[in-house]
């Protein structure tokens, strides 16, 4: 084409010597790259000029290994990438020092991107070119960007400590920025001050064996300690879900309690009134005529309906097949008392036998009193079959609400640690609900 | 694609224009910067050496957006307080012209457009414009000037050195540029643009990526 005088068909990389070492140091950024540190001697060298200029000399005792090696390639949202520079930068935070790493990935076409790594927990990062819109702040300030909500999660001065590689831009060990970052999991966005230049830009969560297979690294990334700031909750919309889950679950479960209360026969099968005086001689037990219990196996109710009044009474019941001999024993113990100060118990008492069969039965009845008292007392003894019970329902409900409550807690658990890191971290529960939706 | 011919006065070589529009043309040769008169090409002055340049972008790469054709036919190389930035003239299919911008491989397209209302005589940071129901914000005012000029342009450009631009963004990311190089200024508007988006043809090559 016509153009072939002034740019050559194939762009090479070019590669030159350190002034201060010796050293090769290769550029594989092409003409981008303004800054690039000699592996060697760690100089920071302007790469645009011929003599090379050496721009800084930073020492360190130790040398820091970049987790993905300078020259890397690797396969990200199907472009290829290469790292061809890494920084660690710091920030200081009432005294702690806390480091995180970045790398700057490169393709001759697409550009630059970046991956940023803290304690095994990485983000694969782009510079934005869209303005979020800043809300007005009621208390925690909060950012819109593509119709999502960020909400501010921390502000800090970030220092560059350590450089590796080469950029695009001028860079010294020592530079500082200043930084505020906006989360809404998986995202993140971050707006960097330099000289009065604010950069917009939007980080996406990666968990680092994606990293890792998008580089074809070696062994397993490193795992990660604590919750970011933009790590994707595992209850990510599971505490809605499992409320929407118990809603449905309950609604099912009063229709079936609705049913089971509407198909039940409810039918009085036996009832008679008696009266018992303690202390007569003659045994007080007694047997009540044989009824019949018809119908599928279900409950029986024993019902009663006494006199009493400041006292008590104790009733033993044996409820007895005809045919076969099986027998249901069990006691009740009927009181109410009352004075001017009000009242205790109740002269009213109702049990429910589970699961009875069908068949002939009668019941067995021996009360008890305190004999010297001499008082008498009328009962009425009523006994129904197949009578509606809500108390398994009750149950069944309260069980249902476990999951919920269990995931709820544990996705504010998960929330609360994540703000704990934030700038909001004194306030012990400023994470609120996470969803967002 | 209307393709006139002339030759040029320094060297002699043929000159050929890709657009019928374009005032300002350098020759491949002898990098003269020549401008069209009514009745032939004039020399007006010379193109220093291009600084060193990473862009996979180069004249007669060609590209599609949104279903239009455009092939690239000049250039103006910006330099500003912290690098470069390419200024690509485009042709499209339909005959109008329009720029792509590519600063550090991120690739913006815009057009210039007659202002719906006057352009503020002078910008500060944070002023807002309202133009076509949108919103913009002065995000930066730069200055820069040229450090070089390649093929058709669509202005005579040879004799400018220091341009004064603001840059207007939206929530959205489309943008919008004033050049107050000219009186009245001018104005650009333009969005963002993947690379993909451009389904590009004849790019240059890099060794090592193919």
């Amino acid at each position: 084409m016509a153009s072939s005088i002034v740019t050559p068909p194939v762009v090479k990389p070019k590669s030159l010597n350190c002034p201060g070492c010796g050293a090769a140091v290769e550029i594989r950024g092409f003409a981008h790259t303004l800054n690039v540190v000699c592996p060697n001697c760690l100089s920071v060298l302007d790469a645009t000029t011929p003599e090379i200029e050496i721009l800084q000399k930073f020492q360190r005792k130790e040398r820091i290994q970049p987790k993905i090696p300078l020259g890397t390639r690797g396969k990200l949202g199907n472009v290829a990438y290469q790292v061809i520079g890494f920084q660690r930068r710091e920030v200081d935070s009432g005294g702690d020092i806390f480091c995180w790493d970045e790398y700057l990935l490169f393709n001759p076409y697409y550009g630059f991107r970046y991956l940023t790594e803290y304690q095994g927990h990485w983000n694969y990062v782009r510079v934005l070119s869209a303005l979020p819109v800043e809300l007005p702040a009621l208390g925690k300030p909060s950012v819109e960007f593509q119709g999502r909500r960020y909400r501010h999660f921390d502000s800090l001065q970030a220092r560059t400590n350590y450089i590796l590689g080469e950029f695009p831009w001028q860079i010294r060990v020592g530079d500082s920025v200043d930084d505020r970052d906006f989360v809404s999991p998986p995202y993140m966005l971050s707006a960097e001050t330099t000289s009065g230049e604010l950069t917009w830009s939007f980080a996406e969560y990666t968990p680092g064996s994606q990293i890792w297979a998008a580089f074809q690294l070696p062994g397993s990334p490193p795992a990660t300690s604590g919750i970011f700031a933009n790590q994707p909750s595992p209850y990510e919309g599971k505490p809605g879900s499992a409320w929407r889950t118990w809603l449905w679950l309950t609604v099912a479960l009063v229709a079936i309690a609705l049913i089971f209360s509407m198909t039940s026969s409810n039918k009085e099968v036996f009832q008679n009134t008696y009266l018992f005086t303690p202390g007569s001689k003659t045994d007080a037990s007694f047997v009540t005529p044989t009824f019949e219990l018809t119908g599928r196996t279900s409950n029986v109710e024993i019902a009663l309906r006494t006199d009493l009044n400041n006292n008590w009474a104790y009733f033993n019941f044996a409820l007895i097949n005809e045919d076969t001999g099986q027998d249901f024993d069990f006691g009740r113990e009927v009181s109410y008392y009352r004075d001017s100060d009000g009242s205790e118990g109740s002269p009213k008492d109702s049990a429910i036998i589970p699961r009875v069969p069908a068949g002939k039965y009668y019941l067995r009845v021996e009360p008890e009193m305190e004999s010297r008292t001499f008082q008498s007392m009328s009962y009425e003894l009523t006994i129904r079959r197949d009578v509606p019970t809500q108390f398994f329902f009750w149950i069944a409900g309260l069980l249902l609400l476990i999951p919920p409550i269990f995931i709820s807690v544990r996705a504010a658990g998960f929330e609360a640690a994540r703000w704990r890191e934030s700038d909001y971290a004194s306030s012990t529960s400023s994470g609120g609900g996470g969803d967002d939706d | 694609m209307s393709a006139p011919a002339a030759n040029c006065p320094n060297c002699g070589a043929p000159v050929t224009f890709r657009w019928s529009s374009a005032v300002q043309t350098t020759c491949e040769f002898c990098h003269s910067i020549l401008v069209r008169t009514d009745v032939n090409l004039e020399k007006v002055g010379e193109v220093s050496d291009l600084p060193p340049d990473a862009s996979p972008i180069q004249i007669g790469t060609e590209g599609i957006y949104q279903n239009k054709a455009f092939v690239v036919i000049g250039r103006i190389i910006y330099e500003y307080e912290q690098g470069y930035w390419n200024e690509w003239h485009l042709v499209y299919n339909d005959s109008t012209n329009g720029w792509l911008s590519d600063a550090q491989l991120e690739y913006d397209l815009s057009w210039q457009i007659a202002p719906p209302e006057p352009v503020p005589a002078s910008a500060y940071k944070g002023m807002k414009c309202q133009w076509n129901n949108k919103s913009f914000e002065v995000s930066s005012i730069t200055n820069a000037h040229y450090k070089g000029v390649q093929g058709e342009l669509p202005f005579q450009y040879w004799d400018k050195s220091d341009v004064l631009f603001a840059d207007l963004r939206t929530t959205d990311g489309d943008f919008a540029t004033i050049d107050y190089t000219e009186h009245p200024p001018l104005l650009f508007l333009g969005r963002p643009v993947e690379f993909d988006d451009l389904h590009f043809k004849n790019l240059r090559l890099f060794e090592g990526w193919s």
